[in-house]
């Protein structure tokens, strides 16, 4: 379907055209929390439940803070590039440039005793929880005031106070963990929630449909979040799923997508081929250069009302899996150049047309929330907070190297290391 | 010496004679690459040139679909070269049918490939690295393995190979550094193969994929483009459960395989200079291993040193130790040396602490030695 609903649908004037305004110009940044109402451009598409409301409430405060978190979190990922090529980051890392919209609507729709579990993109996850940008480049360069002291490195950031159970590197792993977390909170009784988050890639793995089955016998409260920016490292999603709309892939379990590019329906059923492909190719240009002018999986606020309305839905019914429309800027990690399996002109095109950053500054420009200098001077600002945290981080000490032995068990039942240079070692019961 | 892997490694610092990039990568500018695409231009057509190990295991695999119209080559993103480009060129010249990309699925990947070879077909699987074979473990565990015992010969997967990166980078981390092949190793109906060298990667793979069992063919990655030697241009195959004595010495036996063989080789050098001579044997298959070489060897030298990059406590090392203990207890004139990885997950800041580098293992000689 989508293509032609969206082209008739889509239109500049939504996004600019506030639908109930309940402040007056003023000047300077308004910090108003006055509500204000607007409507996603692209309606939701679900899967045996009814789709959330477009209408999403939010206020002046709300989109601003949307626009610092999310400015924070494009310029600490394009500095921690700089940090990889000047190779004071070693070792794997993959950014999440393109897809802040994700973390930063989830947390403005849940709270910090909801818990988040993720994969190896989870730089911005971490920030969204709450984490430091110390935390965050000290751990990216193995120093001890990172978020995991160091040990984890860019693919293993946790924090346990605000619920954030990290940082997996084994692709779909961490979606099983999710359940269990679900059940859980279940137990507690305090109306919480875990989302577990995953690729498109990862939405492949066998573990995927077994922990979907316990979560709906059960009626877990666990939120399936599939970040679907479209490649698994150079494998586009239709070359790798049957049916790339994977809301739908939980069959018995309800799925919201927080936009329905008519992906599946045109799409699912080709046999994959070169001609294919070239169809593919132009009908994605079309979409994303032409069409896309407002799409939610990049929207911050279609996010929070997704995720409102799944957390609200978990907790009454069972697991329920959301689709995230999204594009990672940066290649899959530091050694792809992410321009050999797309094209150039597909990543400037979703660029200009569905940058979450650039889309919360139009529509605070649109409503007369701060003017554009405003905005730069934030973004200034976030710009020194990064390069502070950056020159904070190195001063940091890189962990002891006892801490080599520490946590592979709990302490008194440690395996330890002795000898003149400690290669000999011994497993110490209590 | 007799090895030759056009590498010399100093504890962990490598003086690379080819290209230093070490990163896992899409596309890498190295030599290699050049190679493969002069192989995939048909113009590398003389015997005997210098390749990387990267591009050994390409000409391998090249040879295997080309001998044999009934082998397929799949895995995550092998058909677009696969993130080492080990396959590079496959799919253009054997098209799609036989080398195809998989999705993201391990468990789906090796299960796939048993019922593919059960067919009588050869299965010649790629997981990504070795750390993602666990997803798969059942898979190899339960099914490939047993196949033709449980159905008494009926049927089998014989014709399976699964090749697998393993093996220390610089800066891995926890899940892109790990060593498994103990944990394959105490699997019956399974054979483990590691090749330390390009011209030894092509013949074994060859072997591999050729044997009637099951096999899995790990490959050091920290070799594929580091290591380079002359590689015979033909069809070539290096017999399994062969071990080599790689250079002979009187003083003690050495017993390793993969990437760690290029670490043990500078150990013996420097072993050399203060009179001690090492005997270096390239384990090659480690399952079913060659007892009588390491068994005569030890005979000689009358002491045994076993190093690996996995943790020392279930490692392989452990259960040759065990074996030449119970083969040659008189003889043995000190207790058997492990060098190994240490017990603890694969560190990603304190790699270098972790590995079992040169100094260690020349400290371990020359107290096994003088024991
Ligand atoms: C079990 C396992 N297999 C393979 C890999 C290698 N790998 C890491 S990320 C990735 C692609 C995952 O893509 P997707 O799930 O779409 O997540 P994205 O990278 O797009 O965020 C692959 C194949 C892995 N880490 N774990
Ligand atoms: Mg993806």
């Amino acid at each position: 379907m989508a293509l032609s609903h969206l082209k008739s649908s889509s239109s500049r004037s939504n996004l600019l055209k506030p639908l109930a305004t309940a402040f007056s110009l003023r000047r300077p940044i308004s910090t108003s929390t006055d509500p204000l109402t607007i409507e996603t451009s692209v309606p939701f598409t679900a899967h045996k439940c009814d789709p959330p409301s477009r209408t999403v409430e939010t206020n002046p405060q709300e989109l601003l803070s949307f626009f610092r978190d999310m400015a924070r979190m494009r310029r600490m990922e394009i500095a921690a590039d700089s940090l990889y090529k000047a190779k004071l980051i070693r070792g794997f890392c993959h950014l999440y440039d393109g897809q802040e919209a994700v973390a930063v609507g989830m947390e403005a729709a849940i709270t910090k005793k909801d818990s988040i579990i993720t994969a190896y993109r989870d730089h911005c996850t971490f920030l969204g929880r709450g984490g430091t940008l110390l935390e965050v480049f000290s751990e990216l360069m193995g120093r001890q005031a990172g978020c995991s002291h160091g040990k984890g490195g860019s693919m293993h950031f946790y924090k346990k106070d605000s619920g954030f159970y990290g940082g997996h590197g084994i692709v779909g792993a961490q979606v099983p963990l999710g359940c269990g977390l679900a059940f859980a909170h279940k137990y507690n009784k305090d109306d919480t929630v875990a989302f577990a988050l995953y690729g498109d890639g990862a939405a492949n793995q066998g573990q995927l449909f077994e922990a979907l089955n316990i979560s709906a016998l059960w009626d877990l409260p666990a939120i399936l979040v599939c970040e679907n920016n479209h490649y698994g490292m150079g494998t586009a999603e239709w070359r790798a799923a049957k049916n790339p709309s994977y809301y739908k892939r939980g069959d018995y379990v309800p799925g919201v997508k927080t936009l329905d590019l008519g992906f599946s329906e045109e799409f699912s059923g080709h046999l994959p081929g070169d001609s294919f492909e070239y169809a593919f190719r132009a009908w994605l240009e079309s979409v994303f250069l032409n069409e896309m002018k407002i799409v939610d999986g990049m929207d911050a606020l279609a996010v929070k009302q997704a995720c409102r309305f799944a957390k609200d839905y978990a907790l009454k019914s069972g697991p329920i899996i959301l689709e995230m429309d999204t594009y990672r800027y940066h290649g899959h990690s530091m050694s792809d150049p992410g321009s050999t399996y797309r094209t150039r002109d597909e990543i400037s095109g979703v660029r200009q047309e569905r940058d979450p950053v650039e889309r919360i500054r139009k529509l605070i420009l649109a409503h007369d929330l701060a003017t554009e200098k405003e905005l730069k001077d934030i973004e200034k600002e976030l710009r020194k907070q990064v390069d502070d945290a950056i020159a904070q981080a190195k001063e940091s000490p890189m962990p002891e190297p006892s801490e080599l032995f520490t946590n592979v068990y709990v302490k008194g039942m440690g395996v330890e290391a002795y000898g003149a240079d400690r290669k000999e070692v011994r497993a110490v019961l209590p | 010496m007799a090895m030759s892997t056009g590498l010399r490694r100093c504890g962990r610092r490598l003086v690379a004679s080819v290209c230093n990039n070490r990163e896992v990568s899409f596309s890498t500018t190295c030599q290699g690459n050049n190679v493969i695409q002069q192989l995939q231009h048909g113009q590398l057509q003389e015997t005997g040139k210098s390749l990387n190990l990267c591009s050994a295991i390409n000409q391998a695999l090249h040879i295997a679909l080309e001998t044999d119209p009934r082998s397929y080559v799949f895995g995550e993103d092998v058909s677009f070269g696969g993130v080492f480009r080990c396959t590079a060129g496959l799919a253009e010249k054997f098209g799609k049918k036989r080398v195809f990309n998989t999705p993201l699925c391990e468990q789906g990947i090796v299960g796939f490939g048993i019922g593919l070879a059960a067919m009588d077909n050869r299965a010649i699987v790629e997981i990504q690295f070795a750390d993602y074979i666990f997803p798969a473990f059942d898979q190899i565990v339960n099914e490939a393995a047993k196949f033709r015992y449980r159905s008494g010969n009926q049927f089998n997967c014989g014709g399976l190979t699964i090749r697998t990166p393993y093996g220390a980078v610089g800066h891995g981390g926890h899940y892109h550094s790990q060593s498994p092949e103990a944990f394959f190793c105490h699997v019956p109906g399974i054979k483990v193969v590691v090749p330390r060298s390009p011209r030894e990667a092509k013949g074994l793979l060859l072997s591999s994929i050729r044997d009637q069992n099951p096999v899995i063919f790990f490959e050091p990655k920290w070799l594929y483009r580091l290591a380079v030697e002359e590689v015979p241009e033909h069809d070539y195959m290096l017999p399994l459960s062969e071990a080599e004595v790689i250079q002979e010495g009187s003083d003690i036996t050495l017993v390793g395989w993969g990437a760690q063989l290029s670490v043990m080789e500078q150990a013996c050098f420097d072993a050399e200079k203060e009179g001690i001579s090492c005997e270096l044997i390239d384990l090659k298959t480690l399952m079913p291993w060659d007892k009588e070489t390491v068994e005569a060897s030890v005979r000689k030298t009358g002491r045994l040193l076993i190093s690996h990059e996995a943790p020392v406590t279930g490692g392989f090392g452990a259960e040759i130790s065990a074996s030449i203990v119970e083969r040659c207890f008189l003889r043995l004139e000190a207790p058997v040396a492990r060098i190994c990885g240490l017990d603890t997950p694969f560190p990603l800041v304190f790699e270098p602490f972790y590995v079992p580098n040169k100094n260690k293992i020349l400290d371990a000689i020359k107290s096994t030695v003088n024991y």
